[in-house]
């Protein structure tokens, strides 16, 4: 049911874990539907110099988190800022029907994550 | 890689005596039952003689036996028949919440025709409680169905008083015994019921076959039309290759039901007593004694059924889980919410179901691997912390 990509992203996801510093965190989702996403991002010079994920989910949702933070890192923020959900998922070869809405979530747990990060940005100034 | 199929619940293989029978009477006896020629009577010999081995394992007698395509045809016929049969005397069916969607699904059809449906709550194991069924019965009652072995927990129901309640009332008894047929020792007059489901995929026999008892006298309309086989009540022509396998693998298991049971029970123990053991924050989901010899289901926190079941499948160790990804719903398993358990931690549940294949060192092969799955989805997970 799943693509050989999918597959891959889920075996050996990459940018698993937490930043303990972070400039921004953005988390989707809840425990009742199934699924979570947990983004950290580290900013540097308007770039997202470091961006990790943990998730709680189906092996579509792990796959979807590691692809985004690998699409978006070395990025500026308005590049990552553009990125969707459905190119997350037609960089993996695409997802199963039902999987495109509840376990696709990351490119909103990124952007919840980079709005995270400016509102600190505003608070500063 | 070491393969480890523990996923009997849903499927079994078919035993090789029973594949060759089955072969065999799509070749060589290859003929219709209804025929009259020498062909045909070959025929009939082999679907009469299927009827009794079913018949025996279950302590019926062969009239008692109508095929049909599978448990679920059974349990829609069960239900939808004996309605239509009774509906004269109640519009009132009692179930309960944790069935298999065959009885379910019926259930919700009859309720569009104006019938009147109880579902049965369950207690925190997944039983019914008598008490429940004895307040629920009204004069309209014509029908009350609870499965025999819950198919995700392995619960074990109280049948034999469930249908002493009934037939107090003249109400008619089915339980869908798909899963605990072949597994437990299943007698129809023991359990006192009118109606029982049997399937053949369950027991090691081909899959797309079944049968329904009907103890002689029981009231039931048909649910299909169109020809004379099975006494009137189930037409169309046999599926003959599956009957006979059918027939033998009903045979085969009860000559091995009581020490394969002993068997199965030790290694389910072991099974769940060395989960507990290496894991925390685990679950055991269902009744830890009255339950199905092969039924392990635990629910693993903080992580999610399908994830678990991809992981354990790259280790070679086939398993189900309730999960919302894998029942098809945005809800996870309809049977562990009936149980009380929250969203999150059935969305982690894991069923693990054994079968004649598995031997001690498979159970030593999932403890092994089993931690290991947790330890990296957790790892994962942003609502797992390991100070918990």
């Amino acid at each position: 049911m799943y693509t050989d990509k999918v597959m891959e992203y889920f075996t050996n996801p990459v940018n698993v874990g937490e930043i303990e510093d972070a400039d921004g965190v953005g988390q989707v989702g809840n425990p009742v539907c199934g699924d979570i996403m947990k983004m950290y991002i580290k900013v540097k010079d308007g770039k997202i110099a470091d961006i990790k994920f943990k998730t709680f989910g189906c092996g579509a949702a792990i796959a979807t988190s590691s692809m985004a933070t690998e699409l978006v890192k070395g990025k500026t923020l308005e590049e990552a800022k553009k990125l969707d959900n459905k190119q997350v998922a037609e960089a993996l070869g695409g997802l199963p029907g039902q999987k495109m809405h509840c376990s696709n979530l990351a490119a909103d747990a990124l952007k919840k994550a980079i709005e995270d990060y400016e509102s600190k940005q505003k608070e500063v100034k | 890689m070491r393969k480890v199929y523990l996923d009997h619940g849903a499927t079994t293989p078919v035993r090789t005596e029973v594949a060759d029978l089955v072969y065999k009477y799509m070749t060589d006896n290859f003929g219709n039952p209804s025929s009259v020629h020498s062909f045909g009577r070959e025929a009939k010999k082999g679907l009469d003689h299927a009827r009794e081995q079913v018949a025996n394992l279950i302590g019926a007698e062969p009239k008692e036996i109508f095929f049909t395509s599978g448990g679920t045809e059974a349990d829609n016929w069960a239900i939808i028949g004996t309605a239509h049969a009774k509906k004269d005397k109640g519009k009132h069916i009692i179930t309960s919440s944790i069935e298999h969607h065959a009885a379910l699904d019926a259930c919700k059809y009859l309720e569009k025709e104006g019938f009147q449906v109880t579902y049965l709550p369950v207690d925190a194991d997944g039983m019914v409680r008598i008490e429940d069924v004895k307040n629920a019965i009204t004069d309209q009652t014509i029908l009350i169905t609870i499965m025999h072995v819950n198919n995700e927990v392995g619960t074990i129901q109280p049948i034999k008083e469930i249908a002493a309640l009934a037939k107090e009332k003249g109400i008619t008894m089915h339980t869908d015994a798909v899963q605990s047929v072949g597994k437990i020792p299943v007698n129809v007059d023991d359990l006192g019921v009118d109606l029982l489901t049997v399937s053949s995929h369950k027991i090691y026999g081909p899959k797309g076959v079944g049968c329904l008892y009907i103890r002689k006298g029981t009231k039931i309309s048909n649910i299909h039309f169109g020809g004379a086989q099975e006494r009137n009540k189930r037409p169309g022509t046999e599926n003959l290759p599956g009957i006979v396998g059918f027939g033998l693998a009903a045979e085969l298991i009860g000559k091995e039901l009581k020490e394969e049971q002993e068997r199965l029970t030790k290694l389910r123990d072991k099974l769940i007593d060395g989960i507990v053991e290496r894991i925390e924050h685990v679950k055991i989901n269902g009744h830890r004694t009255q339950r199905a010899p092969h039924n392990v289901n635990l629910s693993i926190r903080f992580i999610e059924g399908e994830a678990l079941l991809l992981s354990l499948d790259m280790r070679g160790i086939a398993a189900s889980s309730g999960s919302a990804c894998t029942s098809g719903s945005l809800d996870p398993s309809h049977v562990l919410l009936a149980m009380g358990i929250p969203h999150e931690i059935a969305h982690g549940s894991l069923r693990m179901t054994l079968g004649k294949a598995n031997t001690e060192e498979d159970i030593d092969y999932v403890l092994e691997e089993l931690p290991k799955v947790v330890e990296r989805l957790r790892a994962m997970s942003p609502l797992y912390n390991k100070k918990q």
